[in-house]
């Protein structure tokens, strides 16, 4: 794929920041409270996966789509969903995006073009698809964001899919999530080793492999890939390598299961989107101390009142329950 | 029969993958995450170390390839034992089941046959949603070729899977999250429970209730409360809903006149609607009441706690349906709910027994 040498601007920088920090903190918050017992619904959290969320929205417009999958939290919000919403959902509460109905794998806010959110692996490739079908189809100039994990690599839907959206050019960017596992399996005990982006490339993909825990490259390829496609060239595919640091769904980090030692772990959290990024606007001058208390506290009570909204919103009425079987 | 001992359904399930790897090198383990810590949900602990990575065969996320691969290889006489951790992730994998395990034997005039056995669990936990907890039993039970069985019991989970994997057929077997849980007597080493249809868990007069999986758990102690106001209720269990034998249910509905079929899954077109038909068919004249089907109610599994408060089939709901059925009074049916509710001792509804932590 073509390299995009985008400047990007110190503003944009401190807001990739910014918006990886409130998806970390809400995804500390709910692994904080999920023992609580409140929010009764499975949660696969994507703390260290922030760069890819984040580099990948921040390319887009607000009219673009996105499709994701069970591992949504960090897309939803780096696409601006209602955080209150979003929680409400957890909690199973009324206003929660989808009402109480689908809980934290089926996360929705078309206001702000996240389509779908749908937990069985490759179920929303082929909707994302299809949706840029008919941006195609209408002459609308949408870019459709599908946020797809490495195992969604094996299933035939993936393939499948990228051969119509490569086929009729259509507006779509494939984003893949490579955080080496599914469930707990690795990589290589799945697949043979050769780079997935091979796959891509012999749909006719335009592709590029990059660091996932570096949001402000995950931008740059972000844009360069959102620009093509809105201009008619076709499709890409972006895999973007990285870890996610908690167990596949619930609150504990991998290393509390015995899945890895302490130090494995620590090394593995070393490599840290935000820290790095972080770092970059320190040095730059760009933050501080002080400018990060900030940030944290602001996020913090933004947060803070989102879990308060969602806990004391009312549950859905059971009546309702039958409601939207047929449109 | 050698000496049983309390199990659960999931410990049960085990103990049967142990036995029938031992006693047959041809017998092997396939899916996703199988030997992870979670160990598929307490069925698979210890078998890796047992029996190694090859037998216990961790496979990509491609679940209609999976169950090809797992076909073929059981017609070049393999027993693959694809286990998956719910049934929707083999809605990829239909075309395989029901044109390739179900009919290998049928269209190969008898040469060909497929021994494979897929577990698929059901999800009823905490908030599993629309697409994590459905039963969808009576879909498979459509196609002729297929045995598709869901054990209740725990000494069947043990029994009844030994019995699938050295089974000619393809099986299917369905297991109810909430029967993991259950304990029971389960014999020790290698035994057999037959894939030749229901049993009689409970015996009664009044009323034939027909469940299957977790409903036969709920319907045994709600016969119990029954019982108590003077209604006699006899509960069988299903156990095998295809080939579908309902000499016992027949039988049963001779003795008491009355029919009521609980399904896990929904009403329409599910197990109920298939036993009922057969028993207006052939028992119309031993009837006293018309027969009632229970099951989901007729939408998707909403994720929210307070949306799934009636969504499964209540022992409340049995109740009032027995009742009105043998006529029972208000008092009779106060009573027997009354000591329902005593029995799950303020459980709340989303909860299976008092050590459930959620989510799944
Ligand atoms: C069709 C299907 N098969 C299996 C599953 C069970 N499952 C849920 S998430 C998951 C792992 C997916 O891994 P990946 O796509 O790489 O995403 P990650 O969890 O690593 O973010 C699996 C196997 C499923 N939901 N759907």
């Amino acid at each position: 794929m073509e390299k995009h040498v985008t400047q990007i601007n110190d503003e944009t920088r401190l807001g990739l920041y910014r918006e990886m920090l409130r998806i970390r903190l809400v995804e500390e918050a709910i692994a904080d409270r999920y023992g609580e017992q409140e929010m009764r619904c499975p949660v696969h959290l994507s703390d260290g996966q922030e760069g890819i969320a984040v580099g990948a929205c921040m390319a887009l417009r607000k009219e673009d789509k996105i499709v994701s999958t069970h591992r949504s939290h960090g897309h939803y919000l780096a696409k601006q969903g209602s955080l209150k919403a979003m929680l409400c959902e957890i909690y199973g509460r009324a206003p929660g995006c989808v009402g109480g109905r689908g809980g934290s794998m089926h996360l929705l806010d078309d206001e702000v073009g996240v389509l779908a959110c749908l937990p069985i692996v490759g179920t929303s490739v082929p909707l994302g698809v299809g949706v840029a079908y008919a941006a195609k189809r209408k002459g609308e100039d949408t870019v459709v964001t599908v946020f797809l994990g490495d195992a969604v690599m094996e299933e035939g839907v993936f393939h499948e899919s990228a051969n119509f959206a490569a086929l009729h050019s259509l507006p779509v960017v494939f984003v893949c999530e490579n955080n080496d596992l599914s469930f707990y399996t690795s990589l290589e005990v799945r697949q043979p080793d050769r780079p997935m982006t091979d796959i891509a490339k012999a749909h006719t993909l335009a592709v590029c492999e990059l660091d996932g825990n570096d949001a402000v490259t995950v931008y740059e390829a972000m844009n360069g890939a959102v620009k093509k496609a809105r201009g008619g060239g076709g499709p890409s595919f972006l895999m973007c390598n990285t870890r996610r640091w908690r167990e596949h769904c619930g609150p504990r980090y991998d290393y509390e299961l015995g899945q890895m030692t302490e130090q494995e772990f620590e090394a593995l959290r070393a490599d840290c989107p935000m820290a790095k990024l972080g770092a970059q606007l320190r040095e730059a001058g760009l933050l501080d101390d002080a400018g990060e208390d900030a940030l944290r506290a602001e996020l913090g009570k933004e947060i803070e009142e989102a879990f308060e909204f969602a806990r004391n919103a009312p549950f859905p009425e059971l009546e309702t329950a039958g409601d939207h079987v047929y449109a | 029969m050698p000496e049983a001992r309390s199990l659960n359904g999931a410990e049960a399930a085990r103990e049967a993958l142990f036995e029938s790897m031992e006693r047959d090198p041809d017998v092997f383990m396939m899916g996703e995450g199988i030997a992870d810590h979670g160990n598929f949900f307490g069925t698979t602990n210890g078998l890796m170390e047992k029996f190694g990575s090859e037998r216990m065969l961790e496979m990509p996320v491609a679940e209609n390839a999976m169950t090809g691969i797992a076909i073929g290889a059981a017609m070049m006489g393999q027993r693959p034992v694809m286990s998956l951790q719910r049934v929707e992730f083999v809605l990829l994998a239909l075309e395989q089941i029901f044109d390739n395990a179900a009919k290998i034997h049928y269209a190969t005039n008898g040469r060909h046959k497929a021994p494979i056995v897929i577990r698929l669990v059901v999800g009823r936990g905490w908030g599993q949603g629309p697409h994590h907890a459905q039963s969808l039993e009576s879909v498979f039970a459509h196609f002729p070729g297929l045995k598709v069985i869901m054990p209740a019991l725990a000494r069947d989970s043990k029994g009844m899977l030994i019995a699938a994997i050295e089974d000619d057929s393809p099986v299917i077997c369905i297991e109810h999250r909430w029967i993991h849980f259950a304990k029971g007597p389960v014999p020790e080493g290698h035994y057999v429970e037959p894939l030749d249809g229901p049993r009689v868990r409970r015996e009664g007069s009044d009323v034939t209730i027909v469940a299957t999986s977790y409903a036969v758990l709920e319907a045994l102690a709600t016969a119990e409360a029954l019982d108590k106001v003077g209604i006699s209720a006899e509960v069988i269990d299903l156990r095998v809903l295809r080939p579908l034998n309902l000499d016992l249910v027949k039988k049963s509905v001779a003795k008491t006149g009355r029919l009521v079929t609980i399904d896990t899954g929904w009403i329409t077109c599910g197990m109920g609607s298939e036993i009922v038909a057969t028993v207006a068919q052939e028992c119309f004249s031993e009837l006293k009441a018309p027969p009632q089907r229970l099951g989901l109610a007729d939408y998707p599994t909403p994720s929210s706690r307070s949306l799934v408060t009636d969504y499964y089939p209540t022992p409340e709901a049995l109740i009032d349906c027995v009742g009105e059925m043998v006529g029972a009074k208000s008092e009779q049916m106060e009573a027997a709910r009354a000591d329902m509710a005593e029995h799950r001792g303020g459980l709340p509804h989303d909860v299976p027994n008092p050590t459930f932590q959620g989510p799944f």
